[in-house]
């Protein structure tokens, strides 16, 4: 006899691109997730700046589309919905913030307080408080997961942790940001400026209207930081980093790259022995790192497995909700 | 260090051997070994073409036991400056005294700017360099990209190094 499949109850804070992205896999891929995994993911809470919406038997597509358009709100704020609403995880999809963390941190440690697990794509809280979560977790027996918030659908987390387990670590460096990496790569295409590439990126939604975080290395940093807590063990914030972004390159120093056999790329880089770095660099046309487009791509360095490279999109609603998706079965199927 | 070397032997059996097992016996590492049998010299030996790596004072010995077993050595190359990197370089570079940069590599002794190649868009423009750091051993090189370093980083420049 079939048993039922086990009801997981989720709240998304946080209904942007990765919120509504995650709503939309989870609908896409409701009925698949229940017979492969004993899983029936509902969302039962979705809380944004527009408003919150709220049924505990789940909420449907219709009550969804009305809170895009801002109808109907309930009477409730969002601590109140991760409080006070019963469900097993909180989805934290709000926006990166790397001076404070916030509005992400407070979401965050109000969940694990509440007896929800968290699963999240927020960089922010992580990158500045990841021990004190952690312990806050461990300490209320719940987990945080965040495969989201490096490499976006690539798995980087969960594969250090779980497929490459028993491996030592010696270092991972990899092309983080894909907005840099499609500056670059059109640069070296096209021979044009950075400041023109930057206007072309702009235009296809590429690269933000400030494209500071991303250009100037501080999204790179914030994910090497990450990282580096959580699979180099070190406990480091994104102040710690050394940070140089992609500003200054020359369409000159890119052609005399390419003659001597190089492209360059974005690079953060982290360590076992305190290298934590992110910076152009140099990287031969024939090495794995040498990806091209939005793409993003890290080359972890193991004492058993070698070298493991992988590559995938680093960004988008969707591969968001992915990493989103793998990280809630995960809570559930892992041992 | 890197040293290549022209031997000549005699062509009979067991000459390669005897000729490799020196390199060995004073610790050195032999890289490579182009031996020619079809290319005799008028002499009517083998010319043998070798590569190895030996520490400087071992290779006098080498040279004399060689000749003692009947071996012609009839050139010694030495290349001091074994490993090499490419660095770029994006700034004022040469208004920001491109010669004293240079000098802070090639001044070491255990380093050397080996090749640059410079790219000057406009007058006002930052300029592009590539550069070829050569030095004698891979800890000297690491050290010579951070005096490199250090000293355009004062100047304004952005180093970008190799992977």
């Amino acid at each position: 006899m079939k048993i039922k499949p086990k009801a997981v109850r989720i709240s998304i804070v946080g209904f942007g691109n990765v919120g509504g992205g995650v709503a939309e896999a989870i609908r896409r891929k409701q009925e698949e997730i229940a017979r492969k995994h004993d899983i029936d993911i509902k969302i039962v809470g979705i809380a944004d700046l527009k408003g919150v919406i709220v049924n505990e038997n789940g909420l449907s597509e219709d009550a969804i589309m009305k809170l895009k358009t801002g109808e109907k709100p309930e009477d409730m704020t969002t601590l109140d919905v991760i409080k006070e609403v019963e469900h097993e995880i909180m989805v934290e999809a709000t926006p990166t913030n790397v001076e404070n963390g916030e509005p992400g941190l407070t979401h965050i440690i109000t969940a694990l307080e509440s007896g929800r697990h968290v699963v999240t794509s927020n960089k922010g809280p992580l990158a500045l408080q990841y021990r004190k979560l952690m312990e806050l977790a461990a300490k209320k027996g719940k987990e945080i997961r965040f495969e989201a918030t490096v490499g976006g659908a690539m798995p980087i987390i969960s594969l250090v942790r779980e497929n490459l387990a028993g491996n030592g670590i010696i270092s991972i460096k990899g092309i983080l940001n894909g907005t840099c990496n499609y500056i670059l790569t059109r640069m070296v295409e096209e021979g044009l400026p950075y400041e023109h590439v930057l206007k072309e990126a702009q235009e296809r939604g590429i690269a933000e209207a400030d494209p500071s975080k991303d250009v100037e290395g501080i999204d790179t940093a914030v994910k090497l930081v990450i990282l580096a807590n959580s699979i180099f063990d070190r406990d480091v914030t994104y102040k710690d980093v050394e940070v140089a972004g992609i500003t200054d390159i020359t369409p000159e120093a890119l052609k005399l790259a390419n003659d001597a056999g190089y492209v360059i790329k974005l690079i953060g880089e982290v360590d076992r022995d305190g290298c934590l770095k992110v910076a152009p660099r140099l990287v031969p046309k024939d090495n794995p790192l040498n990806v091209g487009g939005t793409l993003n791509v890290a080359t972890i360095k193991t004492d058993l497995a070698g070298d493991i490279t992988v590559i995938g999109k680093g960004a988008g609603p969707i591969e968001a909700a992915s990493a989103i998706l793998s990280d809630i079965i995960g809570i559930y199927i892992s041992p | 260090m890197k040293i290549s070397m022209d031997i000549e032997l005699k062509d009979i059996p067991g000459q390669l051997v005897l000729a490799l097992k020196p390199v060995s016996n004073l610790g050195g590492n032999i890289l490579s070994v182009l031996h020619q049998r079809d290319k005799k010299t008028p002499s009517g030996r083998i010319p043998v073409q070798l590569a190895l790596e030996i520490e400087e004072r071992g290779l006098d010995r080498l040279v004399e036991r060689l000749k003692e077993k009947g071996v012609n050595v009839v050139r010694i190359g030495k290349e001091r400056l074994k490993e090499s990197m490419v660095v770029l370089l994006i700034g004022h570079i040469v208004h920001s005294d491109i010669r004293e940069t240079i000098d802070s590599i090639d001044s070491t002794g255990f380093a050397e700017v080996v090749e640059l190649s410079l790219s000057m868009p406009g007058v006002d423009k930052k300029s592009s360099a590539s550069v070829t750091l050569s030095a004698i051993g891979k800890e000297e090189l690491k050290e010579a990209l951070g005096i490199l370093e250090r000293t355009v980083n004062k100047k304004g420049i952005m180093v970008i190094s190799s992977i």
